[in-house]
């Protein structure tokens, strides 16, 4: 019984979710949706199979929106939005919740906020009350002293989850060196304790008006709703918050590396691991979905390449993996493996290099490339069973909606994966894996920087 | 412990306004809500196979997609004083080459099925699980068919397992939360009891197994009069008879000993016990005792208090560690649902600087728990929480398999869940009160504290809760 120790997932890597075809079944996810006068957009979808709701609200606002000096920020914001509103005192929109049998939570990427309450269906009134409330009220109960909780907590979670964590600060020294300082996803999600402590109850207020309006703002509603009830339980809760400033951004520059970059992190741990970086493309690109097979054929489980020559033959390591993290602005490909004691990073990069080559000079098999669409078309499926939490359905519309602008996307994502072929795969690895343009992060033990990779 | 849910008469349930339309919101107080239709949950079916094996089947057709999990008395509570790990590694190896197929053609079988097959073993059963699309079912059950009445054991899997568990158990003693789970259920039970050794072994034990030690434990306690098997998804009873008889048929019993309860040593006077992380930004806590089984007559009550204190976000424990002082991401507690006695047991990470005064929170609440009687508000909400709930955990097919698996490892009856909302509703706060005075004895807490000793000692010192002694990272004395 360990409920919500996360208020916030920093970092959630390669969202792939939703619906399946199996054989000649369609699954789809039927919704409608309106937007208020204010600019606030709802979808609703009925699933009455079982007797709960899903609120889902997501606030197209990441930490890729940060400025200088405040990474961190969106993410210790979306803790401050679970510290009362005006109507809502400090603690009630939880306990209320609870004692109306729900839970929520709340995560941050790079590129949006969400939130989600979960319960029984007679919940729906309650959980959009609170999420109008904090949407239309929240600066009046907002004040520095809350401010602090949240950055001590934010702050431990940081600790929690990267500092205190093996290999935990890998992320972000990939990052550092994958994009440019003045590239929005220079930093991490989570942000620097330094900034985090710089944090403001003025930067709070800035941050609110920005980007917590109802314009900028999408509710999917998922379950067993009535849909004419839903829509006037939003008209009612949301109706009277005025629309916000629209949101412009810059247009990130664009990124490439264009020498190899190798450096070295020492962290407090016994075994090296080294992890091999690559910009790629951006989710729902043409290649992001081969990119998605080409990690499942390297690293998809124990039958996969790498596995296999790393782990279960020469027995040199003890784990590999490899994702495509696909986001709104770019992608990356990553790699990663841990030494067994007695190896050497080196050895295991050389065999990691041996198959990248032989999959771009051989291709995949057709049993591998079937045996991975056949992998994701079990996970669509899967997801089809929740409405809520993170990557249930609810959360699902919202996803669709803001990254490809078509909520019931389901079917069209699964079918990218069924398009790729062997050839395709080949070819990606060939045009984004190979050659020298990648950083290539050694986390070697305190002390023995010797241990890395070089150049 | 289980998490959550439903009530039936809980303050919230009142009228709601039919006509919703364009009237001025009044946001003073919270809507009332309509009451909550009557419960319904899904029902369990069984039927026993000639060789004893019981099925548990729900029906659940919204997906077509169908979990499986083959629950076996093979957990780690089994293992052999001189091989600790063996129930673990046993379950391993079961996917390391079965029937015709070797290690890696088993692991491609079941990713070009969609299937998720995983063999893992806790401290009280092994489980074989299977997640997989309804029309791939059939091929994926005669894998998991092979996997667990027909593994293979090559000596060359055992060796490479045993190398590769080798080199974990060296991760692993750089991760403190890892460091800090096995460390403190070997200073609650002590080596004497089935629960206070580690799941994965040791060192020593890890460099001892061997195929014949794995072959031994797999037949004496995989055996179909000592296993269930639990379906649930888009499948009938008759249909699930039909496969798993043809499949699981043949499966020979056997007679499997009885587990032997062992004791926990008498409860120590409270003290701290102290692993050392230099350098640690956190420090990792946990603190209990030995607690009561998952068969006692208070399960209900404890549900409750623990909920309380420290089961849900709005709970004790959190809301003063985290919400009111900020010294860590999460604090909470639980009683661990086992077939003997299980530990209670309060936990967090905690900002190092903060390491004493988490400390002196987490005591004041422990005690607090017991020596006030809960107020009424609160005590509505976590039976609220436990039950109103309750038919979202019933949505998926894993979220149901996982609480009908807690109905058959311990023997509750087939309507558990059909009777939780009463039992719960009946709970007091005479009750809560009581069984926080039973089963959480701040006297004998044993405080376990993986931290940076630098930095954190003078100051735990200080609290004088108890001697502070060192242990090692297996939370055992250092020589």
């Amino acid at each position: 019984m360990m409920p919500r120790m996360v208020r916030a997932g920093a970092v959630m890597v390669g969202l792939l979710a939703g619906a399946a075809r199996l054989s000649a079944q369609t699954l789809r996810v039927p919704y409608t949706t309106f937007t208020l006068p204010n600019g606030l957009q709802v979808l609703l979808h009925e699933d009455h199979s079982v007797p709960v709701v899903a609120v889902n609200t997501w606030y197209h606002v990441g930490s890729s929106d940060e400025r200088a000096g405040r990474t961190g920020f969106a993410h210790l914001f979306e803790h401050i939005m679970f510290m009362g509103s005006a109507h809502v005192p400090t603690g009630e929109f939880d306990r209320l919740l609870e004692a109306a049998g729900a839970d929520n939570n709340g995560s941050t990427t790079e590129d949006r906020t969400n939130y989600y309450e979960d319960g029984p269906a007679n919940a729906l009134p309650l959980m959009l009350y609170l999420d109008s409330d904090r949407l239309g009220f929240l600066l009046p109960e907002i004040t520095a002293d809350k401010v602090d909780i949240q950055r001590g907590v934010v702050q431990n979670e940081r600790r929690q989850s990267y500092e205190n964590r093996p290999y935990g600060l890998a992320q972000e020294n990939i990052l550092d060196r994958l994009y440019p300082p003045n590239h929005p996803y220079h930093w991490p999600v989570i942000g620097s304790m330094q900034d985090l402590q710089a944090a403001t109850l003025e930067d709070v207020r800035r941050f609110f008006q920005t980007y917590y309006t109802p314009n900028n703002a999408t509710v999917a509603i998922a379950g067993d709703i009535s849909p004419r009830d839903a829509r006037a339980l939003v008209e009612r809760y949301f109706g009277d918050i005025p629309r916000g400033p629209a949101v412009t951004r810059t247009p990130p520059p664009a990124v490439h590396l264009t020498a190899g970059v190798a450096a070295v992190l020492e962290d407090r741990v016994q075994l090296p691991r080294v992890y091999d970086a690559w910009h790629t493309v951006k989710a729902f690109a043409d290649d992001d979905a081969v990119l998605d097979v080409v990690a499942n054929v390297l690293a998809g489980g124990r039958s996969s390449r790498l596995y296999r020559r790393l782990v279960y033959e020469l027995q040199i390591a003890t784990d590999v993996a490899a994702f495509q993290d696909g986001s709104r602005i770019d992608g990356k490909f990553e790699i990663f493996a841990t030494a067994r004691p007695g190896h050497e990073l080196a050895e295991l990069q050389r065999v990691i290099d041996e198959e990248l080559e032989k999959l771009a000079a051989e291709g995949p098999t057709a049993r591998e490339v079937e045996r991975a669409r056949n992998t994701f078309e079990a996970q669509f499926l899967s997801r089809m069973e929740r409405v809520g939490g993170f990557g249930g359905k609810a959360d699902q519309l919202n996803f669709y909606n803001y990254f490809v602008g078509s909520p019931d996307y389901f079917q069209k994502d699964l079918d990218r994966y069924g398009r790729v072929t062997a050839a395709g795969v080949q070819r990606a690895v060939k045009t984004y894996l190979t050659g020298a343009h990648r950083v290539v992060l050694s986390v070697v033990p305190q002390g023995k920087p010797e241990l890395g990779v070089k150049p | 412990m289980s998490p959550r849910r439903r009530v039936a008469a809980i303050a919230l349930a009142v009228l709601a306004s039919a006509r919703l339309a364009a009237q001025v919101v009044d946001r003073t107080k919270p809507p009332a809500l309509t009451p909550l239709p009557p419960l319904k949950l899904p029902t369990v079916q069984t039927a026993t196979l000639p060789n004893g094996l019981t099925l548990a089947v729900v029906e659940m057709h919204k997906v077509p997609v169908v979990d499986v999990q083959v629950l076996v008395d093979a957990g780690a509570a089994r293992d052999p004083g001189d091989l600790p790990g063996l129930a673990t590694f046993t379950a391993l190896m079961l996917e390391q080459g079965a029937g015709t197929r070797g290690a890696l053609a088993v692991a491609d079988e079941a990713a070009f099925l969609g299937a998720q097959l995983n063999t893992t073993a806790t401290l009280d059963g092994a489980v074989a699980s299977l997640h997989v699309p309804r029309r791939r079912l059939e091929a994926a059950l005669d894998l998991l068919a092979d996997v667990v009445l027909r593994p293979s054991f090559p000596d060359s899997e055992v060796a490479r397992q045993r190398e590769l568990r080798g080199a974990q158990l060296v991760q692993q003693r750089d991760e403190p939360v890892a460091v800090a789970n096995i460390a403190f259920p070997a200073i609650v039970y002590g080596p004497g009891h089935p629960y206070g050794h580690p799941l994965n072994g040791t060192d020593a034990a890890t460099a001892a197994l061997t195929r014949d030690r794995v072959a031994a434990f797999y037949r004496s306690y995989y055996r179909p009069n000592a296993a269930r098997m639990l379906i649930v998804g888009d499948i009938t009873l008759a249909q699930a008879r039909g496969l798993l008889a043809a499949r699981f048929g043949a499966w020979e019993q056997g007679d499997v000993p009885g587990l032997a309860g062992g004791s926990a040593p008498a409860p120590a006077t409270r003290a701290v016990y102290l692993i050392d992380k230099p350098g640690a930004a956190q420090s990792v806590i946990r603190i209990g005792h030995v607690g009561p089984a998952r068969s006692t007559p208070d399960w209900y009550a404890l549900e409750v208090l623990n909920t309380i204190l420290g089961g849900a976000f709005t709970s004790r424990l959190n809301q003063n560690l985290r919400e009111t002082h900020g010294y860590t991401y999460g604090a909470f507690s639980q009683f661990a649902a086992r077939r003997l006695a299980g530990a209670f047991v309060a936990l967090a990470s905690v900002v190092t600087a903060k390491t004493d005064s988490s400390l002196v929170e987490f005591l004041k609440e422990l005690r607090r728990i017991r020596d006030e009687p809960v107020p009424d508000p609160e005590l509505a909400k976590a039976k609220a929480y436990l039950t109103l709930g309750l038919p979202g955990d019933f949505e998926t097919t894993v979220g149901t398999a996982g609480r009908f698996r807690e109905v058959l490892s311990y023997a509750l009856p087939l309507d558990y869940y059909d009777r939780y909302v009463d039992r719960i509703g009946a709970v007091t706060a005479a009750d809560v009160q009581r069984v926080a005075r039973q089963y959480i004895d701040p006297d004998h807490f044993d405080i376990v504290v993986v931290g940076d000793k630098a930095h954190i000692e003078a100051g735990i010192r200080a609290l004088n809760e108890g001697p502070i002694v060192y242990r090692d990272l297996w939370g055992q004395e250092i020589k």
